[in-house]
């Protein structure tokens, strides 16, 4: 799946990858981020 | 349009992806049902990891990649991806 221009939606977690960092990382791609939400089931 | 997980194991990784191809397989949220047949990724499989710029990999999700079981992660969301056909 190529990320380049593509738009993303953004599901992180808290204990796993938050939504920021995983949007930092699909800007380098190319992506356009629509949506960065963390969960937290805590 | 993709979807990209941050999900911290395989299990809750495979119920996201069922719930953005297929719908809420619980049927207990409001996406029951609603099948909206996105193609969906883990930020740390290969072929996402791959696209990224290795520094900012590196800086944000080098520390957590040890942590998480990605081997596992990539299976499970590849057993999704081929059983739903998203």
């Amino acid at each position: 799946m190529e990320l380049n221009k593509k738009k993303v939606i953004i599901i992180g977690e808290r204990d796993g990858v938050q939504g920021p960092a995983i949007e930092a990382c699909v800007r380098t791609a190319g992506a356009e981020p629509l949506l960065v939400l963390t969960q937290c089931f805590v | 349009m993709v979807v990209i997980l941050g999900a911290p194991d395989a299990d809750s990784a495979e119920l996201y992806a069922e719930t953005v191809i297929n719908g809420d397989p619980s049927w207990t949220g409001p996406l029951a049902g609603v099948a909206m047949k996105l193609p969906v990724y883990h930020i740390m499989e290969p072929e996402i990891k791959a696209q990224i710029d290795p520094k900012v990999y590196e800086e944000h999700l080098g520390l957590m990649e040890i942590a998480l079981e990605v081997n596992k992660i990539a299976v499970g969301l590849n057993r999704v991806r081929k059983n739903l056909k998203a």
